[in-house]
This record gives C-alpha cells, structure tokens and sequence, in this order.
C-alpha cells in the first residue's frame, strides 16, 4: 500500500460557487486520498502556500467565473519560483475550448468540464501523479 | 477502465433505476388514484385561482390576463456592451430587463483591487460607479421598462445608483418598478457571495424595505431566492423549506425593524429554479403558493390579501445543463420553462445552450427567448390557469412537497430561525449532503444524464461562445480612472463618514448611500466604508 496522495482542493478568484469543489473533495477523499480544502477566494499566493505546507501532491482548482487565464498562470509561476514543478495541477470549471490547449502550455494537466464523472478525475490523478506516491492499482 | 467521454456506452435498456424516484429522490408510485388525495378539501386546500390559499394560482384570468414576463438575465463586459444586448433583447420582444452584475461588483470591489484580477465584467456587466450605471441604461427609459437586478450584499449601493439615474431621467421613484434581488440569507446558505456577518447584513435589507415603503412604493425589495440554493444540490424540497423559511425570517426582521407588515410584505417576490423532473417542480411552485399564503395570514396576521400572494420569476436549471452535446441543453431547457408555465410563474428566464461553457451570445440568448415564445404562443398552455390542478399524483406530490417543508420550519424554528440556522451551518450541510448524494446517483447510472453517463458521443463539434477579452478591464479602470479625476472629493469623504455614522447609530442607510452615489462615489468605497464599521464574514471551510 503507498502513501496516501495529498490533494490541496482550492477556489481562487471572487467566486463563490463552491457545489464543484466540495463534490469533488469529497469523492477524492472517499477514494482514499488526503484533501485539503482552501475554502473561498484564495489569492494564487495563498493556494501555492498551503500546497507547500501540506506537501501537495495535486493542486485542484475550481474556477467557474472565466477568471482562469489570469488565475492559472499565475500560480504556475509561482509553483516554479518555489520548486515545486512536479506537484501535479488540474482546473475543474467553466473553460471555453479555446483555453484548454493555453492551459496545457503553461503546464496545467488536466481541465474537467461540467458533466466530467468523478471517477474520470479520479483515475486521471491516479495515473499523472508524481511517481513518489504509489499509485493504487 | 475506460473513460465515458471517449467510448460510446450502451444505452439502458429499460427505464432506469432513477426514474422511479424524482431527481430529488422522491419515491414515485406508477399510477395515482382518488385514495391519495382523500383528505383533499377544494376550498380549504387549493380554493380557486385567485382565491386564498392560492394553491392554483394568485390571479383568477391567469395567462389569459397578462402573460409571463419574459426576463432574460443578461450582463457582460462594460456597461456600454450589455446596454447593446438590452436594446436587441427588447427589440427581440423582451419584455423586462434583469441585470447581471460581475463578480467585483456583487462582492463590492473596484476594478482596481486585487481580487478583481481577471474578473472585471467576466460573468456580468461592471458597475462600479454612478458612470457605469449611466452608461448601462442610456436611452433606455425607466419609466418604460421593469428591472430587475441581481445583487446582493451591496443590493442597496446599487439601487441608490439606479435611484440617481431614474432622478436624472426626470422619472419619479414613486412610478418606478423593478427588483432588488437582496436576498443575503441565501448567499450564507447557497451562493456565498457575503461581505458583512448575517446581521449587520439583514440590517441593510431592512433599510431598503423602509426606505422603499416610503419613496419607491412600486419597487420589489427583495427577491427570496431558491435558485441558488438548488444550484447548489438541494432537493426540490429543500430547496421550497429553505426559500421561504427565509422568507419568514425577513418578514420577521422587518416587523422587529418597526414596519407594519402589510406595508412591506407585498413587496416581497420570490425566485425559484426550474430544474428537469417536470411533475415535482409543477408541484412545488403550487405548495409555495399554499405555504405562503398561510404563514402570512396565520403566522404573520397580514390582513392585505396581497401579503397572502407569493409571486415568483423563475429560472432553468444551470446546473442541469452539459458541456457534452450542448444542442439538448435547448430541449432541456424548454421543458424546464413549460413546468415554470404550468406552475404559474409570474417571469422566467430561459437559459442558453451555451452557458457550460461561457456565457451566452446574441445568438444562443435569442434562441432562448424564442423558446419562451413558441411555449407562449404555440402550444395553447396559456389559455386556462392551473391545467394540472386536480391529478391525483399532482395533488398528492403537492401535499407531499408542503409536509416536508414544514417539517424543515420546524426544525428552523427550533433553533431559533434562519439566522442562527445559517450560523451553526445546517442548512450548508443538509445541501451538501444532497449534492454528493445526487453526484453519486450519477456516478453510478442510477440516474441517467443523456449525453453524459448515456447516449455518450465523442465530443462534437465546439459551439461558438461568447469570449470577454481583457480590454474591458482597461476599459472600465480607464473610466475608474476618470470618474476619480473629475468628481469632489471633499464631497465624497463626508458622504462615507456620514455613511458610517449611520451604519453606527442604527440610521437607515439608504439617504447617505444616495448623497455618496451623487457624489460618484464607487461600489469599493462604499463597501469599506461599512466593512470598516461591520466587519467581513469569513466561512469555515469544510467538506
């Protein structure tokens, strides 16, 4: 049995439609993974904090409000700055098409439209997750 | 394992599991008979529309009198952008407008503050001053038009904004009509978009309902809203128990603030979401009506049968639409809107196809409003009121659908009404239960999605969206920029002291926010001005 994968579940941003974000810490949890919930309107500073204290394997983060190609470089630049270039991170939210390949540069892994099934989540974590964590499976 | 939206899957070869329950998880029997509705009294129990206690509706001629008003919510980018939709919408045949605002404005801060980052006029329209408000209804003439605008925690800065531009129009407040959507307690509940802790917040919905009841006689202060609070994974009775258990709170709240109840309670609308189990939502809409109409003459003893009535826009469910094959969001939305009809709903907006993804554009909000028309216009549902009133599975889930509301006031009651509810958290849990239990019904095909955990497809074709590039924020901190350059600010200072002054002493609030927004002050600086005063609520995360 590896050691369980430490998820760090945040909203960024003014919003407050936080239904995605506490499904899905649920379904994580209850997949056997460690999730820490943020809670609401994290700045980029605060979310890249709380994955360094908890020693985050997975940054989650819930954006519905269109604020994602501000939000999301911002925390990659700072995940690099801090060292933390193997904590895998994946955008659960409202995301034109457009934006997914813009997301995928910048290195985010994974974007989960509305309708995306939790275990489609579940299973990608599973297998995108750095190698330090053995994968269930 | 393979994942669902790459691989077709087989379609259920029968009538799912699910659908012997509501989407709510109401077990539903397959055939009803008169045995389930034997303790039915007509007059005691559904009275003719227009008759207390309204079950069947709150007027007697229905859609023959005046049909619904067909209010398409809408707001993006700058004020000068969404002022273009409203004048296509109206010449579309809109017939009222609503105003969706963006994030910084319903959490009360300037385009220029660091939490506005990316935001600015992404999911509404940016008003951040007098200016944008201008801007936002030129050549628009109030006096022609209703409006309803969706904000909450700074609902009262805005409609002193408003205010100011009817003033400047020469239209008096006495003649104007619209809504304030001001309902706080489902932002703590459901949408948590707060500013202030709970009570100073019922402080400033209280203020509007007094200075309304004064001035602005025609205005509804307030929109109780069950939308968000579905949105957020209630069930179709969690969602009518918490509506108008806060609804009863705000009465309360105005009585206790000194107002005489049949002065302010007909102002009083309510907006709830039409989701996609088509029976159960008809239901709710006419368990309302009942509920209302005797919390008001019993509980509250308001003698003006107008106390009595529940009026209600209505919405399509939001969180029933799928990013997968977005073209069936248009069909599940039109069936969402029929069952708004069939309940009577007094306005309703449809939804677009597109909004999983972004929001709307001309086109696809167009397509939704024809929706509305065809229903309207086509299918002959208008011409009688309550069409469903008497089938014995209507009935019964009628009566099934109060119960359970009233079952939930009294545990609400127990722990001393809605605002010590919300503090200890319990209606946020009992949704959140809903939502996971729904997701895992899903989950496991228990409950069917078409295009979704069925009938999947690889994914089609994307739909042209609507994209709101960064120029808007330039835009809108140019003229930030501006209004700060050429307004007084000697006047500005003394409007938010005395602001503050009056948020210490108890004074009503609305006749300083005026003076401030004459003043250009911005929706930031008066929001601080009081959060200096009252503080900011902060949630404790948990899942």
């Amino acid at each position: 049995m590896g050691q369980k994968i430490r998820v760090v579940i945040a909203k960024p941003g003014l919003d407050g439609h936080d239904r995605g974000a506490r499904v899905i810490a649920r379904a994580l949890r209850d997949a056997g993974m460690e999730v820490i919930y943020t809670g609401l309107r994290q700045t980029p500073e605060q979310i890249v904090a709380a994955a360094l204290q908890e020693d985050a394997d997975v940054i989650g983060l819930s954006i519905l409000s269109g604020a994602h190609m501000h939000i999301c470089p911002r925390i990659m630049a700072l995940l690099q700055e801090k060292g933390l270039n193997d904590v895998l991170v994946v955008v659960g939210g409202i995301i034109p098409d457009v934006d997914i390949p813009k997301l995928g540069e910048i290195g985010v892994r994974g974007v989960f439209l509305p309708g995306t099934p939790m275990q489609e989540i579940v299973d990608f974590i599973r297998k995108n997750v750095r190698s330090r964590v053995e994968s269930f499976e | 394992m393979k994942s669902a939206t790459s691989a077709p899957e087989a379609a259920p070869a029968s009538a799912p599991r699910g659908s012997l329950t509501t989407v709510s998880g109401r077990p539903i029997a397959s055939v009803y008979t008169p045995a389930d509705i034997s303790s039915l009294d007509y007059e005691r129990d559904l009275g003719d529309p227009g008759a207390f206690p309204y079950a069947r509706g709150i007027h007697s001629g229905g859609y023959r009198d005046k049909l619904w008003t067909m209010r398409q919510f809408a707001g993006f980018g700058t004020p000068e952008e969404t002022n273009a939709r409203y004048k296509q919408l109206l010449a579309a045949g809109g017939t009222g407008l609503s105003v969706a605002f963006d994030l910084p404005t319903l959490m009360g801060r300037d385009p220029d503050h660091e939490l506005s980052l990316g935001e600015v006029g992404k999911c509404g329209v940016n008003v951040t001053s007098l200016a944008d408000m201008e801007a936002l209804f030129d050549g628009i003439d109030l006096s022609a038009v209703t409006t309803s605008m969706t904000i909450n925690s700074p609902a009262a800065m805005l409609l002193a904004m408003y205010l100011v531009v009817a003033e400047k129009q020469g239209v008096s407040w006495q003649t104007l009509s619209g809504t304030i959507q001001n309902d706080i307690l489902k932002e703590f509940i459901a949408q948590k978009e707060y500013i202030y802790p709970p009570r100073p917040s019922m402080r400033l919905v209280t203020d509007v309902f007094a200075f309304c009841t004064q001035q602005v006689p025609k205005w509804n202060t307030i929109s109780v809203s069950g939308y968000h609070i579905r949105e957020a994974g209630a069930t179709a009775a969690q969602e009518l128990a918490f509506t108008l258990r806060d609804g009863i709170e705000y009465v309360q709240y105005g009585i206790d603030a000194g107002l005489r109840v049949d002065d302010f309670a007909p102002r009083i609308s309510f907006f709830f979401n039409s989701h996609s189990d088509f029976f159960e939502e008809i239901a709710k809409y006419r368990a309302a009506r009942r509920i209302w109409a005797h919390v008001m003459r019993d509980r509250f003893h308001a003698a003006n049968p107008r106390s009595w009535q529940l009026r209600f826009h209505s919405q399509t469910a939001g969180v029933s639409l799928t990013a997968q094959q977005p073209y069936n969001n248009v069909v599940r939305t039109a069936l969402q809107a029929l069952a708004a009809v069939l309940g009577g709903t007094q306005s309703l907006h449809t939804n677009s196809l597109d909004e999983a993804l972004a929001l709307p554009t001309a086109e696809t909000a167009t397509l939704a409003l024809r929706t509305q028309q065809v229903i309207a216009y086509e299918t002959g549902v208008t011409a009688l009121v309550d069409p469903l009133g008497g089938s014995y599975f209507v009935e019964k889930l009628t009566r099934d659908l109060e119960e359970e509301a009233l079952t939930y006031f009294d545990a609400i009651d127990r722990m001393g009404g809605m605002v010590p509810a919300i503090e200890r958290g319990y209606p946020q849990k009992e949704i959140a239960e809903s939502a996971y239990r729904f997701q895992q019904a899903v989950e496991q095909r228990d409950r069917v999605i078409v295009g979704v955990n069925a009938f999947v497809e690889e994914r089609q074709e994307a739909v042209g969206i609507l994209y709101i590039d960064e120029s808007v924020a330039q835009r809108q901190l140019a003229r930030l920029e501006h209004v700060k350059a050429t307004r007084d600010h000697d006047r500005v200072r003394s409007s938010l002291k005395r602001l503050q002054a009056a948020a210490r002493a108890g004074e009503n609030t609305m006749p300083v926010l005026l003076d401030a927004v004459r003043a250009y002050a911005t929706i930031g600086e008066m929001c601080d001005a009081l959060r200096e005063v009252w503080g900011e609520y902060e949630e404790t995360p948990v899942i």
